[in-house]
């Protein structure tokens, strides 16, 4: 195939998918001239397994997004079928926001966003190799010749690299859907040296939504009050549609049992490793066969369809006993099966390949973000992609890069997980992950990191001071709150009462009445009035903030030595093999990982704290070399 | 450079009249002031630095006083570890040292590394550079050993105890997890407010018995309770007395007890002794004749260790029997004493009452045998054959500080679970219990809880 130059950019990304699209739209707001390149134009944005966007932790990422300037939280508040906050009955730290999305009108309006933006070119072409000098990503060539110069290079591939759709004993190169594969540009990463690993997913089969008896289902509705991802969404859908509830059978698990001997899992034939926590419906009746059902969620895949998904029910045995299955469970007796189950097989790049930024060790300029770093989710792909974009984008425009930390948010819990300790199964956020969740909340998303996105030149300065004056009503109302006092007189004893609260003995700071169980901000406030009228957000911000003080000042306090450590930098040229006393395997990870930080270097599992003190003393000593001679 | 406030005690263990403790770092001066009261009253931020005060260490929990101590004000940067720094000189021995060393790590010190100190005097730029590579030997050498420590202690019950405790929580963490991170996941208990402080009671109820009961605790705060025994005129005044001219006894009268017990503390080759009931040695030279058969038979029970002296110079008597039957298994060594006269007692005989127990025989008289019998105490303590777990001192007060630590914050949870604070907001102090506790046996794998969630429970949306 003879070459031609089509063309020099700044950033150039490979792949539209969740993680692509974050990073083309990022880096070409960002003033980067930006182009993105998909196998299919039509498949941009597109939702391969289930038809949602949020949910613990990866709510909270979504808000991040939005804070930051990305546009899932937008797209996917125009175009859901069904909002839910999850968790309403515990903390404020927890809570998060799940939608339903309708998957085409997401892709449309991701793809319309994606062309309309201003410095970015959009082309359907397949990258089959990168090109590198020196050591940096130089640009890259396509399946018809093309060769597309470039400062950086952002690679988003998700399952597409090197992919393969297993359905029984039946397995054939694909990537998600049917769609076409990534197979040279997966030799061209081999060939530059990255260590690929082999992960598999899996999706469920989809079913005809007028074929369900529904009377043998749960309801399952959205909320009836207004919600939205993005802090900027002022119009709210309200009509919304239902996801149902059935479960599993007797029955169902029979049918599992006797077919075990052809799933692909089972036989071998699957060598991917999967993830733990979104298991196949055969893994699930094999590991937990005490349990007599297991829950299966019916979701409409969009508003203009009949499609629905059929949640819980993933798998890859062969489509007739997929049929089966699906006639076991209750209220699918007579389900027609439009998409059969499968599951799919792809490399992903060992994360510890790379630095904090996204950027590959390896090779200078190229960065890597999404299911190709070895996680799974849209959430978790379109944040990394946010931040690979921006780095990618300040990269060519010569600024200094930006690395969340774990205290910053849930995007830089993922991004410290993948390139410190990497993974060895798809990586999935579990707040569990994140040690100061009580700071991460969906509630001060923009109050941890829209300063970010502006400083960055995602976030418009209108944008921007309308946040400055939300963030000094609420400092203020802080301030007020925990200077004024209020005195216990027969009002503020009647209000006490009616909430079943103790009544007062003395008088009380307006702040310590609202850390009482039984108070909440407009009780408090009834008894002593702001003079500024707050919105709904601003008093839940003060309240949580009041309420859980104790907890934000001790999360607060571990946050201040997270930082002291981190600000302990380590050189990058350190020679690891030059320090007497660390042993081995703490050589061995070190090396490996290259951490920018002594905090970092804490967090590989391996490395102890003798070893840590040892490299502490040792940078030191190198500072007072330094300083001596 | 600041760091946290670390705490050791600075002395050699279990020699000298007086032994240092010493702290170092931004809050030394804080944690100080919290436990010590000059008669004039003055906050130690009012007093110079580089000077030394006479005073009282307080339990500020109580305000019990704890010692009488003279302490050392040290200001940084001029100071070995260019950190603000205290010393408390003490009385040397150690369980009063020991006290001191748990008040300060009650009082928000943290037990310091091995060569901790140095470390920090070097980080602060105080050593020069030649002195760079010994700190990091010091600190590979000393890690190495106090892991072969934690090893050893890997299999002891303690160890089994905590993981007990850790895997109580964890299962308990785990089940928090799911109920926030898989919200719709019906197959799970909600981990509910009486649940939460169910787990908690209890797990804050073992913490304590192990704090009160384990022996490794009880040691380290009373010395290891000896009751020593005998018939009359076998020598048992005598042996109290060169065990305690050889060891400066400190003489103590314990508080909520009656004047007449007496207990004297001695230190023989770095075990703490707690003589039990020497004031009835002294006066009455017969435990049982003084006490009862009934209530000496008690006393028996609770100590650790018994000394039963032996007449070398007569034949087994049936009291000696009953005694051997009083004792049968219980850590105890005989002691055939008055070698110095012509021996009449069955030595075989002795040997099949004591079963595999050590014999060491002595005229104390002739001050002969004392050094076997120190000896003899010293490798039954280190070697384990009394139900201790943990025999070093280091490692005791790391738990027991630890165990401390353990202690208040799952407190704080408990506390936490009674106001109606949230579940996942009491999973913060709950968490660290776990942590605490998993630092004792040296078990901090991050990612077990996330292992656990998925070995406990079938997750789907």
């Amino acid at each position: 195939m003879p070459k031609f130059e089509a063309g020099k950019f700044d950033v150039i990304v490979v792949g539209a998918g969740h993680a692509g699209v974050e990073a083309a739209l990022a880096a070409a707001k960002m003033g980067a001239k930006t182009l993105v390149l998909t196998i299919n134009l039509d498949m941009i944005a597109f939702m391969p397994c289930n038809p949602s966007i949020g949910g613990p932790a990866k709510g909270i990422v979504v808000r991040e997004i939005d804070a930051l300037g990305g546009a899932m939280g937008k797209v996917i508040d125009k175009t859901h079928i069904q909002m839910r906050m999850l968790n309403t009955g515990k903390g404020p730290a927890v809570r998060a926001l799940r939608a339903q999305a309708d998957k085409v009108l997401y892709q449309n309006e991701m793809k319309r966003l994606l062309e309309e933006q201003e410095n970015l070119t959009i082309h359907q072409a397949v990258v089959e190799e990168l090109l590198v000098e020196d050591d940096k990503i130089a640009g890259l060539v396509t399946q018809v010749g093309a060769v597309y110069r470039a400062e950086t290079v952002v690679i988003t591939t998700g399952t597409f690299l090197r992919g393969e759709i297993i359905i029984g004993d039946l397995k054939y190169s694909s990537g998600p859907n049917n769609q076409q594969p990534s197979i040279k540009l997966a030799d061209s990463i081999r060939d530059l040296g990255f260590d690929l690993v082999r992960f598999k997913t899996g999706t469920p089969p989809r079913v005809n939504s007028k074929t369900i008896d529904y009377s043998k289902t749960e309801i399952q509705p959205g909320d009836d009050v207004p919600r939205a991802f993005s802090f900027e969404t002022t119009e709210f859908i309200m009509d919304q549609l239902p996801c149902w509830l059935t479960y599993t059978s007797e029955v169902t698990h029979q049918i599992i049992n006797d077919n075990l001997h052809l799933s692909p899992m089972y036989s071998g034939m699957i060598k991917g490793t999967g993830p733990r926590y979104c298991p196949s419906i055969e893994d699930k009746v094999v590991r937990f066969n005490d349990k007599p059902r297991h829950q299966i969620f019916l979701e409409p895949e969009g508003r203009n369809t009949r499609e629905v998904y059929v949640q819980g029910l993933s798998t890859s045995l062969p489509e007739h006993v997929q049929r089966q299955l699906l006639a076991s469970v209750p209220g699918l007796e007579n389900a027609e099966m439009m998409r059969a189950g499968y599951a799919i097989e792809y490399d992903a790049m060992v994360p510890t390949q790379l630095w904090p930024t996204l950027e590959t060790k390896k090779v200078k300029n190229l960065y890597t973000a999404g299911q190709i770093n070895g996680t799974s989710g849209y959430e978790e792909a379109a944040g990394q992609g946010l931040m690979a974009g921006i780095n990618a984008g300040l990269r060519a425009l010569k600024k200094e890069e930006k690395v969340l930390s774990r205290s910053d948010a849930y995007i830089g819990v993922l991004i410290d997980d993948l390139v410190t300790k990497g993974t060895n199964e798809p990586y999935r956020l579990l707040t569990s992950r994140a040690e100061y969740r009580l700071l991460l909340r969906h509630d001060n998303a923009d109050l941890r990191l829209l300063e970010i996105g502006y400083e960055i030149g995602l976030v418009p300065e209108s944008r921007y001071s309308k946040f400055l004056e939300k963030k000094k009503r609420v400092e203020d109302e802080l301030v007020r709150l925990r200077s004024t006092m209020i005195k216990p007189n027969e009002v503020t004893q009647d209000l006490i009462k009616s909430v079943a609260g103790s009544e007062l003995k003395d008088g009380i700071r307006a702040a310590d009445l609202l850390k009482r169980t039984e108070m909440n901000y407009d009780l408090v406030a009834q008894l002593s009035p702001s003079e500024v009228e707050l919105s709904i957000e601003e008093k839940e911000q003060v309240e949580i903030q009041v309420k859980y003080e104790g907890y934000i000042d001790k999360s607060l306090q571990q946050v201040e030595k997270l930082k002291k450590m981190e600000d302990k930098k380590i050189p990058e040229n350190i020679d690891y093999n030059a320090i007497n006393g660390i042993a081995t395997e703490a050589k061995q990870k070190l090396m490996q990982v290259r951490p920018l930080s002594i905090a970092q270097a804490s967090r590989i599992s391996g490395v102890n704290p003798a070893d840590i003190s040892i490299l502490l003393i040792y940078i030191e000593q190198g500072k007072i070399a330094k300083i001596s001679g | 450079m600041e760091f946290d406030t670390i705490t050791a005690i600075s002395t050699p263990m279990g020699e000298g009249a007086i032994a240092i403790v010493r702290l170092s770092g931004s809050s030394a001066i804080a944690i100080a002031d919290k436990i010590f009261r000059s008669p004039s009253e003055k906050s130690l931020f009012e007093q110079n630095s580089h000077t030394i005060h006479y005073g009282h260490l307080i339990d500020p929990k109580n305000g019990e006083v704890v010692e009488e101590v003279m302490l050392s004000l040290m200001k940084g940067p001029k100071t070995f570890t260019r950190e603000d720094v205290i010393e408390i000189n003490c009385h040397g021995g150690l369980v009063s040292v020991n006290r001191v060393l748990q008040l300060a790590l009650i009082n928000g010190a943290r037990l310091a590394e091995p060569g901790e100190f140095t470390k920090r005097a070097f980080l602060n730029g105080r050593i020069d550079l030649s002195q760079a590579e010994a700190v990091m030997d010091l600190i590979r050498a000393k890690t190495d050993k106090a892991m072969n420590v934690a090893l050893g202690q890997m299999e002891g019950r303690l160890s089994r105890l905590i993981a007990t405790l850790r895997q109580a929580l964890l299962e308990t963490l785990a089940q928090v997890e799911v109920n926030i991170d898989y919200p719709e996941y019906d197959d799970v208990e909600e981990m509910t407010l009486p649940l939460m402080i169910d787990k908690c009671t209890w797990v804050s109820e073992e913490i304590d018995k192990l704090l009160l009961t384990s022996s490794q605790g009880k040691i380290l705060r009373e010395g290891l309770s000896t009751a020593i025994i005998g018939r009359p005129n076998v020598g048992k005044s005598s042996l109290l007395n060169s065990l305690i001219q050889e060891n400066k006894a400190i003489v103590t009268d314990i508080a909520g007890t009656t004047r007449d017990i007496i207990e004297e503390y001695v230190n023989v080759r770095g075990v703490p002794l707690k003589l039990v009931d020497t004031a009835g040695i002294r006066e009455t030279e017969d435990i049982v004749e003084r006490i009862g058969v009934e209530k000496s038979r008690q006393v028996l029970k609770e100590a650790d260790l018994i000394l039963l002296v032996l007449n070398s110079a007569e034949k087994l008597t049936i009291e000696d029997r009953r005694l051997f039957e009083a004792i049968e298994g219980m850590d105890y060594i005989v002691i055939i004493n008055k070698t110095d006269l012509p021996t009449e007692i069955e030595i075989d005989e002795v040997r099949k009452l004591s079963g595999h127990k050590r014999i060491v025989t002595t005229s104390l008289l002739e001050e002969q045998g004392v050094n076997e019998l120190e000896e003899a105490i010293a490798s039954l303590f280190f070697e384990g054959a009394i139900e201790a777990t943990d025999l070093t001192y280091v490692s005791n007060a790391r738990h027991i500080s630890l165990l401390t630590l353990a202690k208040s914050t799952i407190t704080d949870a408990l506390e936490a679970a009674q106001n109606d604070v949230p579940v996942d907001m009491i999973q913060i102090d709950v968490t660290r219990t776990w942590e605490i506790l998993g630092e004792i046996t040296g078990d901090t794998v991050e990612e077990s809880l996330i292992d656990q969630l998925f070995a406990q429970f079938c997750l789907g949306k």
